[in-house]
């Protein structure tokens, strides 16, 4: 049977808790773009050695023979699939499908994510941490960065709105 | 006391193993938030739905007022703590970016993965669309380089650019999340869209 979602703010400090136990245990924010990061580098590093190694930019991850995925980012990541799964078993909301405003088209739908995954993680490798890593960690430990992240994320997805009203409701 | 990862000797393996456990916390709370849903997301933006304001900001006021807690029981070393630095042109710029890609794919990175693990086909391709866009990022990396390092401040704190303590600081954080909650709760009710608020 499908389950209600969780009080807004019961959820909140469910997620809060867990934000705080990452910066106890391991002095550390949450994070989700990092994490695919190292997904591209390792994937690179697989698909073509030479690349991976004349790059100013991927090389680094392969310093003294490390395996990009076994860091705590992208060992995180798949903790995050984890979880959700775990919860969408428990409330019964498993299930295969295209979520989408009835007016635009699936194809529409699954474009748009597309472009949408791209400008988003693109943003978050350039401001170094999307809204998880930099505004919402940042925010917890008053990092000035991570205001201003949050300020121009959710500002611009505003005026963003208003342009892109039709896709949505 | 914490960061128990940076006590001395502290085995490499079982860091990861945190990081296994706090990913798994993490996705389950977003995924019971109902931010595996793109519509509830972009609700915040059209009114109908302000999910993302109250379980953003109770999450971050959580975890200062509860870090800070911490630090004045003499359980965690706050300057052991990671602080994000600041990069103005990056934060700005990559912040638009972000926000353009967040109307259009309807999700943020954290949201998609919890969509993804929940089968949303929508968010599978906005999953794939983020690992095209690192990869393009690692590709024009040394044409946008000058822009990601302009203008760096370091891991300046909000409250040091207003001189004030972070306690005095939180509080007024609080404050302004309350007034927030209290306008939010308001727009839900004044922008209300009862056929999309039924489906979710």
């Amino acid at each position: 049977m499908k389950r209600n979602y969780m009080n807004p703010y019961v959820a909140g400090v469910m997620l809060g808790l867990v934000l705080l136990l990452a910066m106890y245990l391991s002095g550390r924010g949450l994070a989700a773009s990092g994490g695919i990061k190292y997904c591209v580098v390792s994937l690179v590093g697989n698909l073509s050695e030479k690349h991976a190694s004349q790059s100013v930019y991927y090389s680094k991850y392969f310093e003294d023979g490390q395996k990009p995925l076994k860091n705590w980012l992208p060992i995180e990541m798949f903790g995050i699939l984890a979880g959700g799964f775990i919860s969408g078993a428990v409330s019964g909301r498993l299930k295969f499908r295209i979520e989408k405003s009835p007016k635009i088209s699936s194809t529409r739908r699954l474009v748009l994510a597309f472009l949408g995954g791209i400008c988003f993680v693109y943003g978050a490798q350039l401001a170094r941490g999307c809204t998880s890593g930099a505004a919402l960690s940042g925010m917890a430990v008053l990092s000035l960065g991570g205001f201003v992240t949050m300020a121009a994320i959710f500002g611009s997805a505003y005026l963003f709105a208003f342009i892109f009203k039709r896709n949505w409701i | 006391m914490g960061p128990i990862s940076s006590l001395p000797g502290f085995p490499a393996w079982l860091d990861l193993l945190f990081a296994f456990v706090i990913g798994t916390g993490f996705g389950f709370a977003l995924e019971q938030a109902g931010f595996s849903s793109c519509r509830k997301l972009t609700g915040m933006f059209y009114g109908y739905d302000t999910t993302v304001i109250k379980v953003f900001f109770t999450a971050a006021i959580v975890a200062l007022v509860g870090s800070q807690f911490l630090a004045y029981f003499g359980l965690l070393d706050l300057s052991l703590v990671f602080v994000n630095e600041y990069y103005i042109n990056a934060a700005l710029i990559g912040g638009v970016i972000m926000g353009a890609g967040f109307i259009l794919g309807g999700y943020c990175p954290g949201t998609g993965l919890s969509a993804l693990s929940i089968g949303k086909i929508d968010a599978l391709f906005y999953a794939l669309g983020g690992l095209t866009g690192a990869f393009l990022f690692a590709e024009t990396y040394p044409a946008i380089v000058g822009i990601a390092n302009a203008a760096s401040r370091g891991p300046v704190r909000i409250n040091e650019i207003l001189g004030l303590s972070p306690g005095v600081f939180t509080f007024l954080l609080i404050g302004a999340a309350v007034c927030m909650f209290w306008i939010a709760e308001i727009a839900e009710r004044k922008f209300a869209r009862p056929e999309i608020t039924r489906e979710l």
